[in-house]
């Protein structure tokens, strides 16, 4: 099947737009009219457009490692997780418990905080990033062994309705233990410019590149292990064909739970470093940092990793350029119009679901 | 969420049962006059006892109890009764819409209560006073500032909707955010502002405010450089700063609460490069609490904050004798903003049930409505003042804080009445 789907996108391109219709070819237009718009403000305020853009790009990896967690989920058995956002949120609570030193009442440690010394700083970023990730992957294994495991033979729709349960358990979870108001963190990376000596137009702060330094190793991790690996392997081929996996030697229960735990990795991570990189997090954050992972992953391609990513740091650019350009009020209408856009001229997104887990991608 | 709400509706509904059973038990007492016994009558306090605003309103219901104390639970020559009521659930950690309205609809039942203090909420308000104003109980509350409740200027069909009978029967002794949002605009012009970027958080309050405040700066001169709504959930706003930064602006206004965001639109402010030297900020009432700080950290020094009354230290003679009194009864409870507010509340209240009682020989709900409307050139712990046709308070001194080594502190008095 994907195979098929893949000669079908690759044909010549001139054969493409002679069958493509009146509709496709205006959304075209208005996609290259909008490029040029931009590329217009580029020339003009090429300052102002790049300190929008490297917004957009950081905002847009934070949304991005969210969104593998729910892509890398779907890709293998077809379940949108809807607890992975609020995963995400336990996630920041697991960063600022960490970094607090305190839990159930015990002083393990001094806080850390901004006045801890830059050592200290380092260890305490990387030690809540660990536990975060140890915590929110074995939290997402948890919850597939005990929602979804069950019910993976019974209608999707029931395992659909689950996972909204979970979400608004995992939520209340997050209000019981640190209550309604929105928690701070502790500022542990420097939100001064970089780039303060060489250029006052564009701003890119030590955050920004905090963000950046964690998404990408873990980027590439995830796509050795997916694509290297005997597990990852084990992973396509589970995606592919469940039974014949299984026949073939795989244990299809484990090689799920790891899909379950890689994403809650993922989940982990991205809520430390959201919390970090923004100053504050707060009980519901999944909701809507969980709904534009979701977008960004259904943009790229649902099932698709490099969709996800894609869709992701899509959806952080248009946000940061909505808002320069056309007015904060507008920004979520924008980002929706645009996923509209594509789902009714691509069904399957901008790079087609469930290629990249198939091992489709780059054969 | 919903389920959770759910929960609490069923939990509210067991509760407000419980109440009507009581209430109709305690209805029988009548509110009295005439024969050889002392006339009672009910007043009642409804404020949100639960969640974040809960150190507040205990104050509040301390003041009250004050107040009744140094009277003797008399007012003139009536015995009062006071029952303080809950309008806030566990559950939502704040007031409850459902909740308002079934204490609203179990007092307008019971015959015995004549004057009702509250509530803290304006969304409560909305809620409650059509019902009572139904009933033609008197109302005054300590701390609704929304300006839709009693006069024109907020949505379409306020304040009409709120009085189905067509009598007015709400009062407030805070001073409303008309002047509020103007008093931002005159504290800006005496820190020496001149052009301004205006953002909201698309509530009631806070667009409301937004739009006041855009209404005096543009009347006093000062520029209007742009005007946004904010979304309260979004992840950060380093765009929207990062784009208010390149209009150069004084001053920034925000109209809105904490719950809305409010320190994350601060701490990116800062974060873009816009001190809180350079680029002035300036927040209403609805920032003016802890939470606010603990959500903005470090960024919020420096921020300019305005309160529609003023800290219990500038308040005229009999207000410090408020100050000292409360806090030899109450050791272990510090003054909180809406304090005095409370107090005023109660003591104009009783003032109206024992003016009507004089006057009529028997204290009736609408004998209580009228006096209470009459208060005038009342002298009490916030100055002198009157009621307006439409329940408002004629004080025009407003304050404005400054949030200084992480603590809020009076910066100034703001008077908006020379407008």
């Amino acid at each position: 099947m994907a195979t098929t789907q893949e000669a079908k996108t690759g044909g010549s391109t001139l054969e493409g737009l002679r069958a493509s219709s009146w509709s496709s070819r205006i959304a075209v237009a208005i996609i290259a009219a909008l490029t040029v718009l931009l590329l217009v403000q580029a020339v003009r305020e090429p300052g102002q457009f790049t300190s929008q853009l490297l917004i957009g790009l950081t905002n847009g990896a934070i949304i991005a490692l969210i969104a593998l967690g729910y892509t890398l989920v779907y890709g293998i058995i077809e379940l949108i997780n809807f607890a992975h956002g609020d995963n995400f949120m336990i996630g920041s609570f697991v960063g600022v418990t960490v970094l607090s030193g305190t839990f159930l009442g015990l002083g393990f440690f001094a806080p850390i905080d901004a006045s801890s010394g830059a050592a200290l700083k380092v260890f305490g970023v990387l030690f809540a990033l660990v536990v975060a990730m140890v915590v929110c992957g074995l939290v997402n294994v948890g919850i597939e062994r005990v929602a979804y495991k069950p019910l993976r033979n019974s209608p999707r729709l029931a395992v659909l309705i689950t996972a909204i349960g979970m979400s608004f358990i995992l939520q209340n979870v997050g209000l019981a233990w640190k209550d309604a108001s929105q928690i701070p963190f502790p500022s542990l990376v420097s939100n001064a410019n970089i780039l303060a000596g060489v250029t006052d137009e564009v701003t890119f702060r030590w955050k920004d590149l905090f963000v950046l330094a964690v998404t990408v190793p873990l980027l590439v991790a995830l796509s050795y292990f997916i694509r290297s690996t005997k597990q990852g392997k084990a992973m396509r081929a589970v995606a592919q064909d469940k039974e014949a996996a299984a026949m073939m030697g795989i244990n299809v229960n484990r090689t799920i739970s790891v899909a379950f735990l890689l994403g809650g990795i993922l989940a982990g991570a991205s809520g430390v470093m959201f919390g970090l990189f923004n100053g504050t997090t707060v009980f519901d954050v999944g909701l809507r940092q969980g709904l534009f992972a979701f977008t960004a992953a259904v943009l790229g391609g649902i099932g698709n990793l490099t969709g996800a990513v894609v869709g992701g740091i899509l959806i952080g650019i248009i946000g940061s350029m909505t808002d320069q350009y056309i007015g904060v009020r507008w920004t979520d209408i924008v980002i929706f119009t645009v996923l509209i856009l594509v789902l009714v001229f691509r069904p399957r997104g901008l790079l087609g679901d469930r290629s990249a887990v198939q091992g489709g991608g780059g054969e | 969420m919903k389920e959770r709400r759910r929960v609490g509706m069923l939990a509210v509904l067991g509760v407000a049962a419980a109440f009507v059973v009581v209430g109709c038990g305690g209805g029988e007492q009548g509110s009295g006059g005439g024969g050889g016994e002392t006339p009672t009558a009910t007043v009642v306090s409804d404020l949100p006892l639960q969640g974040s605003s809960r150190p507040q309103n205990e104050t509040i219901v301390n003041a009250i109890t004050l107040a009744l104390e140094e009277r003797d639970y008399m007012a003139g020559d009536v015995q009062i009764e006071y029952t303080s009521q809950d309008n806030a659930t566990a559950q939502a950690g704040q007031w409850d819409e459902a909740r308002c309205s079934e204490n609203a609809q179990s007092a307008a039942q019971d015959e015995s209560i004549v004057g009702w203090i509250g509530p803290f909420n304006s969304g409560c308000a909305a809620v409650e006073i059509p019902i009572l104003n139904q009933a033609g109980l008197a109302m005054v509350s300590p701390a609704n500032t929304a300006l839709g409740l009693t006069k024109e200027g907020g949505e379409p069909a306020e304040p009409e909707q709120y009085y189905p009978t067509g009598e007015r029967n709400y009062t407030r002794v805070i001073v409303a955010d008309d002047k509020q949002g103007r008093a931002g605009a005159v504290y800006m012009q005496d820190l020496g502002v001149q052009s301004v970027y205006i953002l909201d958080d698309q509530e009631t309050y806070g667009k409301g405010l937004a739009d006041q405040f855009q209404q005096a700066a543009e009347d006093l001169g000062i520029e209007v450089l742009g005007r946004e709504s904010i979304d309260g959930d979004a992840a950060n706003y380093r765009s929207l700063m990062t784009q208010i930064a390149q209009t150069q602006p004084d001053a920034i206004y925000f109209g809105g609460i904490t719950q809305n965001n409010a320190g994350q639109l601060v701490s990116d402010k800062v974060g873009v490069g816009m001190s809180n030297s350079d680029v002035l900020f300036v927040g209403p009432d609805g920032i003016l609490e802890e939470e606010f700080l603990n959500a903005a950290g470090d960024a919020a020094e420096g921020i300019y904050i305005t309160f529609g009354g003023l800290p219990a230290s500038e308040l005229p003679g009999a207000g410090q004798e408020f100050v000292s009194s409360y806090e030899e009864r109450f050791p272990d409870s510090s003054i909180e903003a809406y304090t005095t507010y409370g107090y005023e509340a109660a003591n104009v209240m009783l003032d109206a049930i024992e003016r009507a009682y004089n006057a009529d020989g028997e204290v009736t709900r609408e004998g209580v409505v009228r006096e209470l409307f009459a208060t005038q050139d009342y002298s009490g712990t916030l100055g002198t003042w009157s009621f307006d046709a439409d329940g408002d308070t004629t004080l025009t001194e407003l304050s404005g804080n400054r949030v200084e080594n992480g603590e809020f502190q009076f910066d100034r008095v703001i008077d908006v009445g020379g407008a």
